[in-house]
């Protein structure tokens, strides 16, 4: 009988996270840079943004778990999968009946994963330090999971169509990183974003990172800063309406794009 | 097309573009036919369309013009086949490092998930070899283990034709003579297998028929003991006289011979009689092409 090819994928996301766990450099990075990074700017910037009394820690937290997001998805998986087909795992994969479906949903549970772990991570870290606010409210919290869905989804299924565009494993990184390292800054992960020049915030709200980083203040912020937000408002379904337009092209772009090998 | 046909291909041609020289025919009019359970070698110096070809027939590149059926199907079309046809097909890629972090058995174990009617992986870990390293990281493996369980992977899925693109290149002799072993057995459960090699001893070992390929074209096809002609080739016969070596081919060894160890009246000094080898003739064909 055909294997089936959900539990095929789920058989790669085992298998995938196996790996994951065994590549000590990547768990570090992956659990610690974050932290690390809300380490440096929760000790660099002490106070609170604008006229709020919301800490600047507790506003670049929000950044931290949307950027998360799309260093786990997108930034990831566009490096690891033409390191993959430098290293002929694709090719063997494609000469074995296994479907391209199972290869992506074995991924995005490895995103997933190492997503939670790195939530987790911030979270713990930054209630025990710098004396975060975790959502009170069940609305926030349930408006967290689907952001924490939804941005992964988004963020995987971009990362596998972009893993077209590397030539080779080796100048992978060089090509993915500036870009998100780029969309960081003119997103609000590091800066607050209603402080970005108008052009940056015109050209940052074509991407989903603003948007995800938008949710996620949503969610970590008290409501009365909504009216600090360039829109004044959370824009709740833009947030959604965008994400979700993402996750539909990235999804089309994926199948199209996709290469099992370089040739 | 008869059922007994594994694999069928009919002017076979493949066209790379390459700068500067415009085009190059890889593959150029190629017609083969590999029979159900039999061990087909294609021997051929690098770059003369080996890899090419088996490509086109594992379906991972494209062809430029001819006739092919690997089962029955064609590679470059399979439509909603696709997974039925591969369910079917082994392929052991020329060099794979792959799966670095997981062990041997775990990788086997995994890749037989993928297949209706896998073997059982314990036991394909044993043929081939590898049961004192199924719990060890593939990175700790020799290139020679790495590649037994390149053909691990192969065969778990119970494949009706197996590809082998040269399976043995970086073998310790021992190591060679235990991976025939396997490829043997394998053809004594009805496997059809399809082997590439530049070793002559390899495809004189192992397989029922040899084509040659050269700059993209078969050159000949026949079984090892007649390949080129060597079954009524003349013997040569050597030995020491008058402070020289002499030589003398002939279609009747034995009588000359006995000629000889008349006119030494017993032993004949540093005697030998040889049949060209498999590589004299292969060297002098694709010398000659």
């Amino acid at each position: 009988m055909k294997p089936n090819m959900v539990k095929v994928g789920f058989l790669r996301g085992g298998l995938e996270i196996k790996q994951f766990m065994r590549q000590r450099e990547s768990v570090v990075f992956t659990l610690l840079f974050p932290v690390i990074l809300l380490f440096i700017f929760g000790s660099v910037f002490k106070g609170q943004v604008g006229q709020s009394n919301v800490t600047f820690s507790q506003y670049f937290l929000s950044g931290m778990i949307a950027s998360g997001l799309v260093n786990t998805g997108f930034q990831q998986l566009a490096i690891m999968i033409p390191i993959e087909r430098d290293f002929g795992t694709l090719k063997r994969l494609r000469g074995t009946p296994i479907s391209p479906v199972s290869y992506f949903i074995g991924k995005m549970i490895l995103v997933f994963t190492a997503m939670i772990v790195q939530i987790t991570a911030l979270l713990v870290f930054g209630v025990a330090f710098f004396g975060l606010n975790l959502p009170t409210t069940i609305d926030k919290w349930f408006r967290f999971i689907w952001l924490i869905l939804l941005g992964s989804i988004c963020s995987a299924i971009l990362g596998i169509a972009f893993s077209a565009v590397p030539k080779n494993g080796r100048g992978a990184s060089a090509v993915v990183s500036p870009i998100v390292i780029i969309l960081q800054f003119f997103s609000g992960v590091f800066f607050v974003f209603s402080d970005l020049p108008t052009w940056m915030q015109q050209f940052a709200a074509l991407f989903p990172l603003k948007w995800l980083t938008q949710g996620m203040r949503s969610v970590f912020l008290p409501d009365g800063f909504a009216a600090q937000e360039v829109a004044k408002s959370w824009e709740i379904s833009r947030i959604a309406i965008v994400l979700i337009i993402w996750a539909i092209a990235g999804t089309i772009l994926a199948l199209r794009s996709f290469k099992w090998s370089e040739k | 097309m008869a059922n007994d046909l594994a694999i069928s291909v009919q002017g076979l041609t493949k066209v790379y573009q390459s700068k500067g020289s415009g085009e190059k025919r890889a593959v150029d009019g190629i017609d083969l036919e590999v029979k159900v359970g039999e061990i087909f070698a294609i021997l051929g110096p690098n770059g003369a369309g080996k890899t090419t070809t088996v490509e086109i027939l594992e379906g991972y590149r494209g062809r430029d013009g001819g006739e092919v059926r690997v089962l029955g199907q064609d590679p470059a079309n399979l439509g909603n086949e696709s997974w039925a046809w591969r369910n079917k097909i082994g392929i052991v890629l020329q060099s794979t490092n792959d799966s670095q972090d997981l062990s041997v058995a775990e990788t086997v174990h995994h890749f037989a998930n993928y297949y209706s009617n896998p073997r059982d992986p314990e036991s394909v870990i044993h043929e081939v070899g590898l049961e004192e390293k199924a719990d060890a990281r593939i990175q700790s493996l020799s290139g020679g283990q790495r590649r037994r369980l390149d053909v691990a992977l192969g065969i778990v899925g119970n494949p009706e034709i197996l590809f082998l693109d040269e399976p043995t290149t970086g073998f310790d002799p021992e190591a060679r003579r235990a991976f025939w072993d396997l490829i043997r057995k394998l053809r004594g459960e009805g496997t059809t297998i399809l082997l590439t090699t530049h070793y002559l001893d390899e495809a004189e070992a192992l397989a029922d028929r040899v084509a040659v390929i050269v700059d993209g074209k078969i050159i000949e096809v026949s079984t090892p003991e007649n390949f080129g002609g060597r079954n009524t080739a003349k013997a040569r016969i050597n030995w020491f006289e008058n402070g020289s070596r002499q030589e003398l081919a002939s279609d009747s060894p034995t009588a000359e011979v006995a000629k000889l160890a008349a006119r030494f009246n017993g032993e004949v000094p540093e005697l030998t009689v040889v049949r060209p080898s498999l590589e004299d003739i292969y060297l002098k064909m694709i010398g000659n092409s």
